[in-house]
């Protein structure tokens, strides 16, 4: 049986350092729920006090209605993948994904019948009596994943599983976790420090940093919406442009260039910075013939990667701004150009000149 | 040319240095271990072939059974070291120990002393007239069990090498990732079960190579038995027993036992290598296992188990200091305390102190040189004959101290090389004896540094032996002085091949501790231990501060 977790002004000390202030979420039943951060951001840390490997310092930790503070590991009744695997060197595959199952004192063909079967799921079932140390990354992978998932837990929680494979595995156990996460369908946490991995999995993704959640997201949402300039810049690339905001206006001033922005939740005047993902630009020959006309930059560099082409262009202020544009055959911009941008509106993010909140309204 | 296995080229530097160890090998190594072999089955009379010293030591129960006994002996103590030093590794490196790391110290301290010294110490102790015999005796009217005989080998020796194994586990317990006790805990499997689910078996291959070394060391132990055997013979005694009362004679005999004792640990040692193959496990560890608080009834019981186990084991060392500070009258302890003792030892056996700083220290010299060499050519000019130093470099480790001492003097004590009572002689045997440990320590160390920074310095046209000299020695440094350090403290604290080769100008330390002891001098005694105790703890302090905190290993 799934459940849902929901985690109380959770607090995470190690001595006199706080690792984790005041941590609040909620995770829905069946959900895929990745933790996102940079490393010492605590996203291990929360995950390893669900799992019961570090101690509660403080807040409340729930399945459903139960309180797991102070729950023994063993009995929270949970799936987890380490980093490592964590497979047992000296047991074979089916000695591993058996072990939980063995201890849980239940009847001989059962364990053989369920073993078997998440064998099967797992595509390993060949490999069975192989001993772990002839598998490859991506079947030792599979197997942690049988063994973690035969006990039918309540919750499968998943601490960087795919750090220690190549690339091309990545993409392929990536899909494999998703697909696996659905058809089983378990209330996952999963940790990764990888932001293209987190929105390729998740439903739901929590971006941390220093202990404290910043956003908490669809990955649409974390990307087009960041809720700071922390998220913006964590999740995918994107330019920073200093600016300001007229309230009576509603218009916003970046370096001469001005362009209507009536969605902000501020109605003063102030100090704003903007956030414009490459792609949200458009790039012109000529002067633009709209009203707001167009900033002129001149082009310092072109880095060419087949499906994209980036630019990478300079400001009147002398500040570099990083352009993503599609390829083409006979591309009509090169490094030395003056060339004239211009911004789709809608999906550039207005930031406090502190970074700290998002002023876009719904965001 | 191209004939020349020496990589097809001239004989270069290194290959110079291979023929010369495999000279040298040959000369004090293989030509002994010949002479050995000729002695036993050779009739020294009619120059036959002949098995009679063998059908001798199997058909007379009087010899055959101290191979009983000494294989009761070395099973118990390899047995119990192992029950003991494992728990304690493993208590150590998953918990908090009030005090762990003075504990630590005493565990190395307690296994570096010589065991005959904690011998004679449970006997002042335990014995007949020891001082908690009398105790129990006078105030309580209880009899306490008998320290003498297999009892008692069994304890002492127990006591003294349950460290190696406490060494040899915590390593390998360094290299299990942590992740697997908790995906072991996470599947509902913890405690003392997983212990042995999960934590024994992975540990498998160290258990078996610590259990060899307490095997060899507990069946080459010549002073234990010798002092607390009492009635309780066992082969090392034996065969120094044979030895001495044969010698001017006819040495066949102690040549015959000797091979059976090179047979039966080589015997040991092969099962073991097949043992450990088998069940090793690759392992990386990406996340140690870091000691944490335990609580409630846990917290306790290691804390009791930690104490009540090193205190046993340091019990001995620290009784015969504190004799050593005794009075003395005669061969009697007698109440107040003075520095008589140590000034009697200075006055009366001084020498046995130098000696003890100049033989081993000249060993030592050897030792570093050698194992620097020998690991050099073994590890980066791998070819046949450096396999064969490799091979032959190891020989000595299994065999017992006493059977390399008897070995040495049946080929030595005649011309063309004669060498019996000299402190050559000695030196040849420690080198002999702690080479493998430093070869092994060097090539570890060895191993770790990448050939290519010694082909930078020869493409930068230094030659062969400045690379060697200026780039890979300084880097090899450390790790050779730590194990160098090492193989001191082990040779300063030698017996059994000592007590065979020295002559009056040559005894050492425990040499003279031994004759001391069996003499009744127990004030000279209790403070020529206490000394070889301060060069020991001083030597172990150098040890610390060059390795940075790094393992000891044995």
């Amino acid at each position: 049986m799934s459940v849902g977790i929901s985690i109380k002004n959770a607090v995470k000390k190690y001595g006199e350092n706080t690792i984790i202030p005041d941590l609040s979420i909620e995770i829905r039943d069946k959900e895929f729920f990745t933790l996102l951060g940079p490393s010492g951001c605590g996203k291990t840390t929360l995950l390893r006090m669900i799992a019961g490997f570090n101690t509660i310092e403080g807040g409340e930790f729930r399945f459903n209605e139960k309180i797991i503070n102070e729950m023994e590991v063993s009995k929270r009744n949970i799936g987890m993948v380490f980093q490592n695997y964590a497979i047992f060197p000296h047991y074979t595959v089916r000695q591993n994904v058996e072990f939980g199952l063995k201890n849980r004192k239940i009847p001989k063909e059962d364990i053989r019948i369920a073993t078997e079967e998440f064998l099967e799921l797992m595509q390993i079932l060949e490999y069975k009596d192989r001993m772990p140390e002839r598998l490859s990354g991506g079947q030792q992978q599979r197997v942690a994943l049988a063994r973690a998932l035969v006990i039918k837990p309540d919750v499968l929680l998943m601490d960087e599983p795919l750090s220690n494979l190549d690339a091309k595995l990545r993409m392929e156990m990536r899909q494999v976790i998703r697909d696996l996460q659905k058809d089983v369908g378990i209330t996952t946490i999963y940790v990764t420090h990888d932001q293209e991995e987190a929105m390729a999995i998740s439903d739901r993704i929590a971006v941390m940093k220093d202990g404290v959640i910043q956003h908490v997201g669809t990955p649409r949402e974390i990307y087009h919406r960041p809720s700071n300039i922390f998220v913006a810049t964590f999740i995918g690339r994107t330019n920073l442009i200093e600016a300001d905001y007229s309230a009576v206006d509603k218009i916003i001033n970046m370096d001469g260039f001005t362009f209507p922005m009536e969605r902000l939740t501020v109605d003063s005047d102030q100090l704003v910075t903007l956030s414009v993902r490459p792609e949200d630009f458009q790039m012109t020959a000529d002067s633009p013939k709209g009203k707001t006309g167009g900033i002129k930059c001149r082009i310092t560099d072109e880095v060419f990667l087949g499906l994209n082409t980036h630019y990478h262009v300079e400001l009147q202020s002398g500040q570099d701004i990083e352009i993503i544009h599609e390829s083409e055959m006979n591309s009509p911009f090169k490094t030395g150009d003056n060339v004239w941008l211009t911004l789709k509106n809608e999906k550039i993010n207005v930031f406090t000149r502190d970074g700290n909140r998002n002023l876009i309204h719904g965001s | 040319m191209g004939r020349n296995p020496m990589a097809g080229k001239r004989l270069d530097l290194w290959g110079m240095v291979t023929l010369l160890v495999l000279a040298l090998y040959g000369v004090f190594l293989i030509y002994p271990l010949f002479n050995l072999l000729t002695q036993a089955v050779v009739d020294k009379d009619t120059g036959k072939f002949t098995l009679v010293y063998f059908i001798k030591f199997f058909s007379k129960p009087y010899y055959f059974n101290t191979l009983i006994n000494s294989f009761k002996v070395t099973f118990g103590v390899t047995i119990l070291t192992v029950m003991l030093g494992t728990p304690l590794a493993y208590i150590f490196t998953r918990f908090e120990i009030r005090g762990k790391s003075l504990l630590r110290i005493l565990i190395i301290l307690s296994s570096m002393s010589a065991p005959f010294i904690g011998a004679y110490s449970w006997i002042l102790l335990l014995g007949r007239s020891g001082v908690i015999t009398l105790f129990f005796k006078n105030v309580f009217g209880i009899h306490t069990p008998s320290i003498y005989g297999f009892a008692g080998i069994l304890v002492v020796l127990t006591l003294q090498l349950y460290p190696l194994i406490f060494l040899y586990v915590s390593g390998a317990l360094k290299n299990v990732d942590n992740s697997l006790l908790e995906a072991s805990e996470n599947l509902g499997c913890s405690g003392i079960k997983r212990f042995f689910i999960i934590i024994v078996p992975l540990i498998g291959p160290t258990l078996f190579a610590g259990g060899l070394l307490v095997f060899m060391r507990s069946l080459a132990d010549f002073g234990t038995p010798m002092l607390i055997g009492e009635g309780f013979r066992t082969f090392p005694v034996t065969i120094f027993n044979e030895f001495i009362s044969e010698l001017g004679g006819d040495d066949g005999f102690a040549a015959a036992i000797s091979i059976i004792a090179i047979i039966i640990t080589t015997m040991i040692f092969l099962v073991q290598k097949y043992l450990s193959n088998r069940k090793t496990f690759t392992m990386n560890s990406m996340n140690k296992i870091r000691p944490v608080e335990a609580r409630g009834l846990t917290r306790i019981f290691i804390h009791i188990y930690s104490y009540a186990l090193i205190g046993l084991s340091i019990m001995p060392q620290v009784y015969i200091i504190y004799t050593a500070f005794r009075k003395v009258n005669g061969t009697v302890f007698v109440p107040g305390y003075s520095f008589g003792n140590f000034i009697n030892a200075f006055d009366r056996v001084g020498r046995s102190i130098s000696n003890t700083l100049i033989i081993p220290g000249i060993s030592l010299v050897f030792i570093v040189f050698f194992a620097a060499l020998i690991s050099y050519i073994t590890v980066r000019r791998r070819n046949i004959f450096t396999g064969i130093a490799d091979t032959v470099s190891m020989v000595p480790y299994i065999i017992p101290g006493s059977v390399v001492g008897i070995t040495l003097l049946i080929a030595f004590n005649k011309p063309p090389i004669l060498l019996s009572g000299t402190m050559i002689i000695m030196v040849i045997g420690l080198v002999l004896r702690r080479l493998p440990y430093t070869i092994r320590s060097s090539v570890a160390v060895l191993q770790q540094i990448p050939m290519n920074v010694e082909e930078a310095a020869l493409s930068l046209g230094s030659s062969k032996l400045n690379a060697f000299y200026k780039i890979t020695m300084p880097m090899m440094a450390a790790g050779l002085i730590s194990g160098a350090i090492l193989s001191w403290v082990t040779m300063i604290s030698e017996l059994s091949t000592a007590i065979l080769l020295y002559v009056g100008r040559t005894k050492t330390l425990t040499v003279e501790i031994y004759t001391q002891i069996i003499r009744g001098n127990y004030g000279i005694a209790a403070a020529l231990s206490t000394i070889l105790a301060v060069l020991t703890v001083i030597s172990l302090l150098i040890f610390n501060k060059v390795s940075k905190g790094d393992d000891l290993s044995m």
